[in-house]
């Protein structure tokens, strides 16, 4: 099976632009599991997973909220814990599970 | 259902950690589900992994295959793999292809090819959400044909041929490595680059036929060490199904998901609906329940004593105490099991050498277990695969042998 687990490449930081408004991909669909979630791209049939609660709260939740860092804020994502959460978001829009809403 | 594996206690899944960690608890729907639509096939592979060959009168009818593709749906079930047999051949294979497509159920299918015309690549090529594997293995006709059998190799660079035309993108070349081909992975690589497809290598296990062939077949130790260096020189542009991470135990582990994943992220609906732990456990021990069952396939999935007996990680046995454990997880469990290994020992190759001795101190006297199925063809099958010598037909009269056939001297 083909995954896009984390830590793959680092490549460019802009692509990701946590003060844009953001949203779960159109063709993308997530599947709850035990650990967190998986979610899978129909387009490019990519499987990646989201390896907690709170990370699935946050894809979730993205619509409703003015940016990605309004998200983390509103999900009680501790400071600390920001700068792993942006990164797991960028791997996100590196694979194209989530989008920026127009 | 007995107890397959030894030394389990009752799960409890730990809190974050490594996803290999977290699949061994295994998930609440499958990751890598391959659901074989018959066991029908126009080929007799020396290897065939289901022992494929003649339709099962209980197959799955198109109703209860839909059936099916709902509750998939329901699961979120992102694809499934289809194979068989030959998935073709049923005549509803494009009915059902559709309707999976049609209910968020992506297909990947694996054909030989036999029905791949112009016209069908073409419906292909237009369709989304669908990926298609052609089976080869070999390079050329030679090596190719002396498993799978005479024309096979051209039926499938046939279809390869009208997919490319057609302008159908990412389909797949799915090759079973083996002692004759393995010294074939440039040239594989050479053919599939030609269509413009991909290559998938996979593993050869000792299941359904193939475990008439496997001492012939399987590569050997020499070769699994080539087979190793060239996955980690090539391993970004080749698919593998995760299906070598026996070889991690090499040293440096390979891309992907290096444990088995039988009941736990993978599993297997077969033509009449029986579910197994996984493709290659086509065997009584390894079936959890049948999706015509009450609560249908997510309550096997879910509920089954089989894989919640299977989603435990492994404490005891041998491989636990070896250096390498972390690495190759003990590796393949249907290779173990058909080769007559146990289940907590290590795998018939192991690349430390632990399977040759393991084999080596099996009692002598010990049969191997079978699958209560096989569909093979029982007469002579068109092209039929000379790997095991020509097919000897009886002879019709006592004197097709000898002129002198009964002759009474004296």
């Amino acid at each position: 099976m083909t995954s896009t687990a984390p830590a793959a490449d680092v490549s460019d930081p802009a692509a990701f632009d946590p003060a844009l408004p953001w949203r779960r991909a159109r063709s993308v669909a997530l599947r709850p599991e035990p650990f967190g979630a998986l979610v899978y791209h129909f387009g490019n049939r990519k499987l990646s997973f989201l390896k907690s609660k709170t990370l699935v709260t946050v894809v979730e939740t993205l619509a409703d909220h003015p940016s990605a860092d309004a998200t983390l804020a509103a999900c009680g994502v501790p400071e600390a814990q920001r700068p792993a959460y942006v990164r797991a978001l960028a791997d996100l829009a590196r694979s194209q599970m989530i989008e920026v809403r127009a | 259902m007995t107890a397959v594996l030894p030394n389990r206690p009752a799960p409890e899944r730990p809190t974050g950690g490594r996803l290999v960690d977290q699949f061994e608890y295994g998930l609440d729907a499958p990751i890598c589900l391959t659901w074989e639509l018959t066991y029908a096939c126009n080929l007799a592979c020396v290897h065939c992994l289901s022992s494929s060959g003649r339709r099962d009168p209980r197959e799955l009818t198109t109703a209860e295959a839909e059936g099916v593709i709902d509750e998939l749906q329901r699961m979120q079930v992102f694809y499934v793999n289809v194979g068989g047999g030959e998935p073709t051949v049923r005549p509803d294979f494009w009915h059902l292809l559709d309707y999976a497509i049609g209910h968020d159920v992506g297909v990947k299918f694996s054909t030989n090819g036999v029905k791949l015309d112009r016209a069908r690549a073409a419906q292909l090529a237009a369709t989304d959400y669908v990926d298609v594997q052609i089976s080869l293995d070999g390079a050329t006709a030679e090596v190719n044909d002396r498993v799978r059998g005479t024309g096979s190799f051209a039926t499938a660079t046939r279809a390869l041929e009208n997919l490319a035309e057609a302008g159908m993108k990412d389909f797949k070349v799915s090759v079973v490595v083996t002692r004759e081909n393995v010294s074939q992975l440039d040239d594989f690589r050479a053919l599939t680059d030609r269509y413009g497809a991909q290559l998938r290598i996979t593993r050869f296990r000792p299941s359904g036929r193939g475990a008439d062939v496997w001492d012939q077949l399987h590569p050997t130790q020499a070769q699994q060490r080539e087979l190793y260096a060239w996955l980690l020189a090539n391993g970004d542009r080749v698919l593998t199904g995760d299906s070598f991470f026996h070889l991690s135990a090499y040293g440096q582990a390979l891309p992907g998901l290096n444990l088995c994943g039988a009941g736990r992220v993978v599993c297997l609906i077969d033509p009449v609906g029986d579910v197994y732990a996984c493709p290659f456990a086509i065997h009584e021990q390894f079936l959890a329940g049948n999706v015509r069952g009450e609560g249908g396939f997510q309550r096997v999935w879910q509920h089954s004593d089989l894989f919640q007996e299977l989603r435990s990680p492994q404490t005891g046995g041998a491989c636990t105490r070896c250096a390498h454990f972390d690495a190759c997880r003990g590796g393949c469990m249907a290779a173990k099991f058909f080769t007559g290994l146990p289940l907590d020992g290590p795998d018939p190759e192991c690349v430390q050498g632990y399977g040759e001795s393991a084999l080596a101190a099996r009692d002598a006297d010990l049969v191997t277990p079978r699958s209560h199925l096989d569909h093979s063809h029982t007469g002579p099958v068109r092209g039929q695969p000379t790997l095991l010598g020509m097919p000897s037909l009886p002879p019709a009269k006592a004197c097709d042998e000898s002129p002198l056939a009964g002759l009474q001297l004296g």
